[in-house]
């Protein structure tokens, strides 16, 4: 179990990462990661709602023929994201106003519709859960770094607002520099952004599997 | 451990069960969604309260009142007069019964992307307390200047009324009014100026009904 534990985390992670590999769910993350904050308010939001949807899809998988899983699917992811839409209102009414529209748009994530069909229709509850938290997390760190890159190079400050997401005083995060690259944070930059998080995924891809490679070579001779 | 399941796929079930598991399954995500929905809706309008008074304060440097802004509330269903043709609120605040100011939510139509909605809080003797923004979808770095967190655009409009600038004026410096521009944004100010001015001289024909009118719930008053 426990390996296979690890496998889930790493796929979700690294492998089969929703942002960087599968490329699903693009709408939100193109569009939300203008701060680090943002980033990580959706990430959360995403990962709470794939991590559910999961466990409820797999806990039901009896019931849901395949004839009828599309409308289930949609239920289902629906219905969390109204709930963790409401517990935004209520619990982090900046962050809420601060993504918008892009809360209820998880709905529309296909990343979360794409792990329910693959993966959570034909596992068991516990694994599901796992993969829907790895993938969600996997889902969550992508936003998190795209939000601090686009952050620190179109506004030069990082960490901005925190208090949206963890109460207290409004805070202004680390300065680092003035005025900012306006590109980074307008919808070229977040292109621009993704492409060189996926073109770095695979150069650490290669380089790894090229070591591996030259270490096996050494073993054989 | 194998955790894949082959046979459950394969069935083929009646159009009855079908939709007997789709309504069970609508019915429990709508109980889901209910009772998030009760436990989060006081949280939620405190929020929009505080939200509200502390919205409320941008538009109203150095305004002093006394009655509770909820109790004060008016809702205007379009048409009605003033910029936007979405209902219009309108919050009076007096001190010691007697009208100090209003604040406007109105919305300024002819943005660069979507409506803008806009407070306006106007003195009753018809100078500008204050302007704030709470909604657009401006282009982020250049329209979204108007946003006061990002510029001192706004300020600019405190202590603003028709008389000075004389309402002819009132437009950006490159159309010959005098109010700044945003440099590379000229389609935003234009629309929140032009939604300022039309609330002024809403205000200013309808001073005394607007505070005399009855607070919420019976919006239909108001000629």
């Amino acid at each position: 179990m426990n390996g296979e534990t690890l496998t889930h985390v790493k796929t979700g992670l690294w492998n089969e990462n929703p942002g960087l590999v599968q490329l699903l769910g693009l709408c939100p993350l193109l569009a939300v990661t203008t701060t680090f904050v943002n980033g990580l308010g959706l990430g959360l939001a995403t990962m709470f709602v794939l991590t559910c949807s999961n466990a409820l899809v797999s806990a039901t998988r009896r019931f849901i023929y395949s004839e009828i899983r599309i409308p289930m699917y949609v239920l289902i992811i629906a219905s969390l994201v109204t709930c963790i839409e409401l517990i935004f209102e209520a619990w982090f009414p900046a962050l809420d106003r601060s993504l918008g529209i892009f809360l209820a748009l998880i709905v529309t994530n296909c990343a979360i519709t794409a792990r329910a069909e693959v993966f959570a229709s034909r596992n068991r509850v516990v694994p599901s859960v796992i993969d829907g938290m790895a993938m969600g997390a996997g889902f969550a760190l992508v936003l998190c770094a795209l939000g601090a890159f686009r952050e620190l190079l179109g506004q030069g400050s990082i960490l901005a607002r925190m208090d949206m997401l963890f109460g207290g005083e409004t805070m202004r995060g680390l300065a680092l520099f003035d005025g900012g690259f306006l590109l980074a944070i307008l919808p070229p930059g977040a292109f621009f952004s993704l492409a060189l998080a996926v073109a770095g995924k695979n150069a650490i891809d290669r380089r790894r599997k090229r070591m591996h490679g030259l270490l096996a070579a050494r073993q054989l001779s | 451990m194998n955790d894949v399941e082959k046979g459950s796929r394969q069935r083929s079930p009646s159009a009855w069960s079908s939709g007997l598991v789709l309504a069970a399954a609508a019915a429990v995500c709508t109980a889901l969604v209910a009772v998030t929905q009760r436990l989060t809706a006081p949280r939620i309008a405190e929020n929009e309260m505080a939200y509200l008074e502390q919205s409320l304060r941008p538009a109203l440097a150095g305004v002093f009142y006394d009655n509770e802004l909820a109790e004060s509330t008016l809702v205007l269903a379009p048409p009605h007069g003033l910029p936007g043709n979405e209902p219009a609120i309108i919050y009076r605040l007096f001190s010691e019964e007697q009208p100090v100011a209003a604040v406007f939510v109105v919305t300024a139509r002819g943005g660069y992307a979507g409506p803008i909605r806009l407070l306006i809080g106007v003195e009753y003797s018809g100078e500008l307390a204050g302007v704030h923004v709470l909604e657009h979808q401006e282009t982020p770095g250049l329209g979204d200047r108007i946003e006061a967190s990002r510029s001192d655009w706004l300020t600019q409009f405190e202590e603003a009324s028709l008389e000075s600038p004389p309402r002819e004026r009132w437009a950006i410096r490159r159309d010959g009014g005098e109010f700044d521009q945003i440099t590379g944004a000229s389609v935003t100010p234009r629309a929140v100026i032009r939604a300022v001015k039309e609330t002024l001289i809403y205000f200013e024909s309808n001073r005394d009904s607007v505070f005399a009118a009855r607070a919420t719930g019976d919006t239909e008053q108001e000629q």
